[in-house]
């Protein structure tokens, strides 16, 4: 199945009793789908369709604080356009769970692959995962509920496929059954919700003096909180269902390599293949791959780089006058931490591809001591 | 890792090509992907799709670049899109045309087949838009041997929406009919 009937599956399989989204390509599949399994009765939710981005995360932040499981999807432009009200989510601690499948942001207009969206929203308060594999997408979806429900989390999580690399590219998926689903998540029970019987007010006002700063403090502890929350539910995954995501940070072939490549989504997928290669050739590289953007796996690179002669990060978007998003990110959480140069690579924006030889040259740069950022496959000199 | 690359034009059945056939490898015990590579995606436009087939996992998901097998929907495709691109001389070229192989080129393994009569034939849409992939299947199946004919007939029916005999048959009679301009 596609990367998008998988997510759609997940949302089955999580028992999700209200979605509201708007169409976009390439998220429309995921959408379509899940509208064909409401109107079959195959799922028990409801479905409302509204006329913006906007108004879904507002529908779905309504019926989620009615204590129902809610769920949306989107991509680009309409999550640019959801901004305002991914901060609401997060702030009245929703914990709703969304996909996102990575699409490059106009002008000019294009459809294909980038990570430019999701990146703006690492301030959101969102939790964000970036998925290589379909399976992987549908599986994030049980555990990503499953996080921010966690009692001490109680924070929205967004799940990334990157745009038509994985989100219409078919392969094997396993698909869970109901009943392991059902006994791996239990059902929502929100702590707070709207109730007539118990009428009161949510997310009213706040002078300077009032609780404002300190929740937003708390929400900061939650994130942290989640750290915890991530691993936990991940080792649980695998109890259950024997497929291992190692939290927020997955090391391939990391234990005797000189040298890494940081990447994240399918992006990484490739990059393996390529190590695979390289290593059969005798060369002592590895891979890191980013799981979790937000919370940002900061120990765990301090961790996995310690030992090793350079890095470099792999963006699939950029901060335009800095470098590439997660390049500052890495770049900030091993300043002082580690001794090694960290390269910024910037490839594969609006959907070119990343070929196999892009990877090569970032291997030899990073063995090479780049410690810039630049460009890979781009005209015009770097 | 065996690659192919479909070339047809928007609505001809390109990318369901491509699921068919990983469907396909997928039924003998093998792992297989298939992706579409949309460009401003409407009916008529030259279209491409891939698969890729492994025994072991597949990681690797750029575009194909150096296909084994490139399979061509329909042969003005031919004239705006450089299909035999990174193809080398012991790869197969599959197009649907009623020219014998030797007609289309001497540089790489070659096999014609008229899929357009076939689906006519089996009332697979009308002559002037012809549903041809499940045709090109079969012939796939013979010309490479990556996917066996049991295998390719079992994902036809399978992944077709509807008509699933005729599509069937359509497979099985190309088969048959596709012409092997190598000798083998």
């Amino acid at each position: 199945m596609t990367g998008n009937e998988a997510v759609a599956m997940g949302v089955k399989l999580a028992n999700v009793g209200f979605i509201s989204a708007y169409p976009i390509t390439p998220q429309t599949t995921i959408v379509e789908k899940l509208a064909e399994m409401v109107a079959n009765r195959e799922i028990g939710a409801r479905y409302v369709e509204v006329e913006s981005e906007h108004s879904a995360m507002g529908a779905v932040f309504a019926s989620e604080l009615a204590g129902v499981r809610s769920y949306t999807a989107t991509s680009s432009h309409g999550l640019l356009y959801m901004h305002e009200m991914l901060h609401w989510t997060a702030g009245q601690r929703l914990p709703v769970v969304m996909s996102v499948v990575n699409r490059s942001i106009g002008p000019p207009w294009n459809i294909w692959s980038e990570q430019t969206d999701s990146m703006n929203q690492r301030d959101t308060g969102w939790m964000q995962v970036y998925c290589e594999s379909n399976q992987e997408a549908l599986d994030t979806i049980l555990m990503g509920y499953k996080i921010a429900e966690s009692k001490d989390v109680m924070l929205p999580l967004m799940s990334m496929e990157d745009a038509f690399i994985l989100s219409h590219t078919s392969e094997p998926v396993e698909l869970p059954s109901q009943e392991e689903a059902d006994s791996f998540l239990p059902r929502l029970d929100l702590p707070f919700r709207i109730d007539t019987g118990n009428p009161l007010g949510y997310g009213s006002y706040s002078t300077p003096d009032g609780p404002f700063m300190e929740l937003k403090k708390d929400m900061m502890e939650s994130m942290k909180n989640s750290r915890q929350a991530i691993k936990k539910v991940t080792r649980e995954f695998a109890d259950t269902f024997g497929r291992d995501y190692s939290g927020l940070l997955e090391e391939y072939m990391m234990s005797d390599a000189d040298y890494a490549l940081i990447a994240s989504g399918t992006l990484a997928s490739t990059g393996k293949y390529v190590v695979k290669n390289l290593r059969e050739k005798g060369l002592k590289v590895g891979l890191l791959r980013i799981r979790f953007f937000r919370p940002f796996p900061d120990r765990e690179l301090i961790e996995a780089v310690s030992g090793l002669k350079g890095v470099g990060v792999l963006d699939r978007s950029v901060s335009f006058g800095t470098a590439g998003s997660m390049t500052n990110e890495v770049r900030a959480a091993l300043y002082g931490k580690a001794d090694i140069p960290v390269a910024g690579f910037i490839a594969g924006l609006g959907g070119r591809d990343v070929r196999i030889e892009d990877f090569r040259k970032m291997y030899s740069m990073i063995a090479d001591g780049f410690s810039g950022s630049t460009y890979i496959n781009a005209r015009g000199g770097e | 890792m065996f690659e192919i690359r479909f070339h047809g034009r928007g609505g001809q059945g390109a990318v369901t090509a491509s699921k068919i056939l990983a469907l396909a490898a997928f039924k003998e015990g093998k792992y297989a992907v298939s992706f579409p590579f949309f460009g401003t995606e409407r009916r008529g436009a030259p279209v491409t799709a891939f698969t890729r087939i492994d025994p072991d996992p597949i990681l690797l998901k750029t575009q194909v670049y150096t296909p084994d097998a490139v399979i061509v929907l329909d042969s003005y495709v031919m004239n705006s899109a450089d299909v035999m691109n990174g193809l080398d001389s012991e790869g197969f070229l599959i197009v649907n045309t009623s020219a014998d192989p030797e007609k289309i080129s001497r540089s790489f393994r070659v096999a014609t087949v008229d899929a357009t009569a076939i689906a006519v034939d089996h009332g697979l849409g009308n002559r002037t838009n012809p549903i041809i992939n499940t045709a090109m299947i079969g012939a796939l199946s013979k010309v490479t041997g990556i996917i066996s004919r049991n295998a390719a007939l079992s994902a036809v029916r399978e992944l077709s929406p509807r008509k699933k005999d005729e599509n069937a048959s359509a497979a099985d009679q190309a088969y048959d009919l596709v012409k092997i301009g190598w000798a083998e």
